[in-house]
């Protein structure tokens, strides 16, 4: 095998970086008490809307404020619909999924790039040149960081703000919140939007770094993938890093392996294992280590007069 | 000096009208209690002064200013408080997390611990504010409610049903933290349906009947009957009971263990246990020591190894709740909403669920829908429920009369064993002595009643045995002739042996 590791692990942090954003979206939704299975149609979304308004613009920084825009408008059906016409919010994830996906490929036929987009690299001073893990941790773009760092401020935020400590407790037990004043409703909607926002990125990232180009049904279950990564995290978001890492990995070293003429130590795989594994790989991961609680009200719909 | 003033509140809500022209007042330090059965009105009355419901006309003063809040905050600034029935707390937050939510201007995360130690100390209400909310007893929860009123210094301090699920010690506890509070000024309105801890307790009491006001009292100079008889507006029955020879052991377990259930569940331990037709017997606990696990254990949602449950000398340990029932062995869960009867369900479609198999309601899977309507009507006439038809929701029957359907379907299925676990819960003083007398009139034609509850006087007054069940034991049944609450404390504060303690008695 001849696999240089140093590449192999700066490239899975790129690799994980979608479904990282997309997954502490959902924990925060989910921590609110909402399950939107919808991340897959907001990811495309992202990804088209990024895509679009990059290579309109030339700008990378558009291309990811259009995705996250059309990230949280998707969010606001949802939200509308689960929290306003009190839907049932499995059916109304999943429907959400269907129409992302739908109105992704029309909006990207077609679509011809006008200006050639690049997200530059950020090495960040004295860090990047530590050998190894300089490469590795220190030489991305500012979305990766930008990952990371979301992830510390969901963690403070839910662990130490007031503001985290309402949204706990509409997750947690939503009559008991409403009866002690707090706006049920406002919070959850600001969660779902976070969500959106965070999955319209992940979605702009494949789209615009990752790939980078638009093809149809291009986030290729990353949605899913971040759903049951907040799980398998117990709703930790530090843990959310682990299994986003986990899958990453998973899809670069298969890739990798791949391009290597699919041999595992001498012996050829075929490629269907190969791109398995990933997913193979968080499941049983995520089998062996759920063992959360997931918060009281999770998917429950909320009522004021009950 | 009064502190607040209630003139004329009325609210309707369609098709009925939760307050009529309702006024009174309370005084500085007074502790007021709001009587009445269920649906006469006090949830709304106190959710009107908390700011969870406006009024459509009628005026509340406070201190002699207007007092009209708009949301639960904006009562909380002016000085009031509330504990309340269904604690509002958050199982997966801890103790300190807890009370800061409940508070409009927190102090800092390091602060609020010290504060908490203090207020419980000074009240004496024990409480850690690291511990998880999920892991404290139903007493140690109530106390979070509490401190986490109280450190916000309230002029009125609401307290809805407080003592329903506290041992008789927790309280005393409770009571005198109370008459402290209200001698250091704080008003409290109480609200509850034991006359007896009115009387111990309050100084004034206004009764309330169907969003009216139909009486005041002084308590500690009214009887109890009285107030019952103001409340329900009829002269009332207590339960008659003839103490009958036990027949022959009908359940019998050896040795029951059961692993808990989950996280926040208790395990039952090495429970060994008779009980013989026609006999009634009273197994109390405070919450969360196993009441719901015996229960499922017993009624079959959760199967066992076949010889730790004998039904007549048969091994039935691993059967079915279906099979259990077709045996005779019924029961009839806490939760009335989503466990003994499905809420979004008509009666009709409630009474086929469980009497489906007694009462032949389906044949080869085809259900007679005529019959079960039959039985339904059956036992909505067999026990005064109070319902529009057979065919209404489940879901919208008042807490008594849901209660009164489900008791009522299991006893006119000629169980010859029921299980009913607290059966009077939330359910107003005339429902609950019907439920009662109809325990022990099945007991009555031989059956045998098991009755799990946390209110020590429905104990006292229907169980020919007492039991205490304490973090997943048993003790051994001991007879409750002559058998005191002090005892009764003892032995649910797990001192077992209760030999001595009955001899010297």
């Amino acid at each position: 095998m001849d696999i240089n590791p140093i590449l192999l692990l700066a490239a899975l942090m790129v690799a994980s970086t979608p479904i990282l954003l997309a997954a502490i979206g959902e924990l925060v939704t989910e921590r609110a008490g909402v399950l939107n299975l919808g991340v897959e149609g907001m990811m495309i979304m992202g990804a088209v809307a990024g895509y679009i308004v990059g290579h309109s613009t030339g700008s990378p920084l558009a291309g990811f404020a259009g995705a996250a825009a059309a990230g949280i408008g998707l969010s606001l059906v949802f939200a509308i619909l689960t929290q306003v016409l009190l839907t049932n919010q499995t059916a109304t994830g999943l429907g959400l999924t269907l129409f992302g996906m739908g109105l992704a490929s029309l909006m990207g036929q077609g679509f011809e790039p006008a200006l050639p987009v690049t997200v530059s690299k950020i090495a960040i001073p004295g860090l990047s040149s530590i050998p190894v893990l300089g490469p590795i941790l220190f030489q991305h773009d500012a979305i990766v960081y930008l990952s990371i760092l979301l992830v510390l401020a969901v963690y403070l935020v839910l662990g130490y703000s007031r503001a985290g400590l309402i949204l706990r407790a509409v997750g947690e037990n939503h009559d008991a919140a409403h009866a002690l004043g707090y706006p049920v409703r406002l919070v959850r909607l600001l969660a779902i939007m976070f969500g959106g926002a965070c999955a319209g990125l992940g979605g702009a990232y494949i789209s615009l770094v990752r790939v980078p180009q638009w093809i149809d049904g291009i986030t290729a279950g990353a949605g899913w993938i971040a759903l049951a990564i907040v799980v398998f995290a117990s709703w930790k978001p530090w843990r959310l890093i682990g299994g986003a890492y986990l899958f990453g990995g998973m899809t670069v070293l298969q890739l990798n392996i791949q391009g290597d003429g699919g041999k595992i130590f001498g012996v050829t795989v075929p490629v269907e294992y190969l791109s398995m594994t990933p997913f193979v790989a968080t499941i049983v991961v995520l089998v062996v280590m759920s063992a959360g609680r997931a918060p009281g009200s999770l998917g429950k719909s909320f009522h004021a007069s009950n | 000096m009064t502190l607040l003033e209630i003139s004329g509140l009325t609210k309707a809500y369609p098709g009925v009208v939760a307050n009529k022209n309702v006024s009174f007042s309370i005084g500085k330090g007074e502790i007021h209690a709001l009587l009445g059965e269920n649906g006469a009105g006090k949830s709304t009355l106190v959710k009107t002064i908390y700011g969870l419901v406006r009024p459509d006309s009628g005026t509340m003063t406070m201190k002699g200013q207007p007092f009209t809040p708009t949301d639960p905050r904006a009562a909380r600034a002016s000085g009031v408080a509330m504990v309340f029935q269904h604690f509002s707390l958050f199982d997966a937050l801890t103790v300190s997390e807890n009370i800061a939510l409940g508070m409009d201007n927190p102090p800092l995360r390091r602060d609020i611990a010290a504060r908490i130690q203090e207020v419980s100390r000074t009240y004496g209400l024990p409480l850690d504010p690291m511990m998880v909310v999920g892991d404290l007893s139903a007493g140690e929860r109530q106390r979070v409610e509490i401190v986490r009123c109280l450190l916000q210094s309230p002029e009125l301090l609401i307290m809805d049903e407080p003592t329903s699920v506290l041992t008789p010690q927790e309280v005393s506890i409770l009571f005198e933290t109370l008459r402290l509070l209200s001698s250091e000024g704080t008003s409290i309105l109480y609200i509850s349906h034991k006359l007896e801890e009115i009387r111990t307790l309050c100084h004034h009491a206004t009764i309330l009947r169907h969003g009216v006001v139909v009486g005041t009292c002084v308590p500690k100079q009214t009887t109890s009957r009285e107030m019952a008889e103001l409340m329900v507006g009829a002269t009332l029955q207590a339960p008659k009971r003839d103490h009958a020879t036990p027949g022959t052991a009908l359940l019998r377990l050896q040795g029951l263990s059961v692993p808990a259930p989950h996280e926040f569940g208790t395990a039952l331990k090495d429970i060994t246990l008779t009980v013989r037709a026609g006999e009634v017997l009273g197994i109390g606990g405070v919450a969360g020591n196993g009441q719901d696990e015996l229960v499922a254990a017993l009624s079959g949602e959760t199967t066992v190894p076949d010889d730790m449950i004998e039904w007549q000398g048969k091994a039935i340990g691993r059967l079915m709740p279906n099979d259990r029932r077709a045996l005779g062995l019924c029961a009839a869960p806490e939760e009335r909403n989503g466990h003994a009867a499905a809420p979004d369900m008509t009666l009709t479609e409630n009474a086929l669920l469980t009497g489906r198999t007694r009462m032949q309601l389906a044949n080869r899977g085809i259900i007679d829908w005529a019959k079960t309507r039959e039985f339904a009507q059956t036992i909505i006439e067999a026990f005064d429920v109070r319902t529009p038809s057979t065919e209404t929701n489940a879901r919208s029957l008042s807490g008594g009369n849901l209660q009164k359907f489900v008791i009522g379907r299991e006893i006119l299925q000629r169980s010859r064993l029921l299980i009913v676990n607290q059966p009077t819960w939330g359910v107003d003083a005339a429902a609950a002595a019907a439920i009662r007398q109809s325990l022990l009139d099945l007991a009555a034609e031989g059956s045998a009643v098991v009755v799990i509850s946390q209110d020590l006087d429905e104990i006292l007054e229907v169980a020919d045995s007492f039991a205490a069940l304490t973090d997943g034991r048993l003790s051994p049944p001991v007879s409750t002739k002559g058998l005191s609450l002090d005892q009764i404390g003892m032995m649910l504060g797990g001192a077992h042996d209760m030999e001595t303690a009955h001899v010297d008695a």
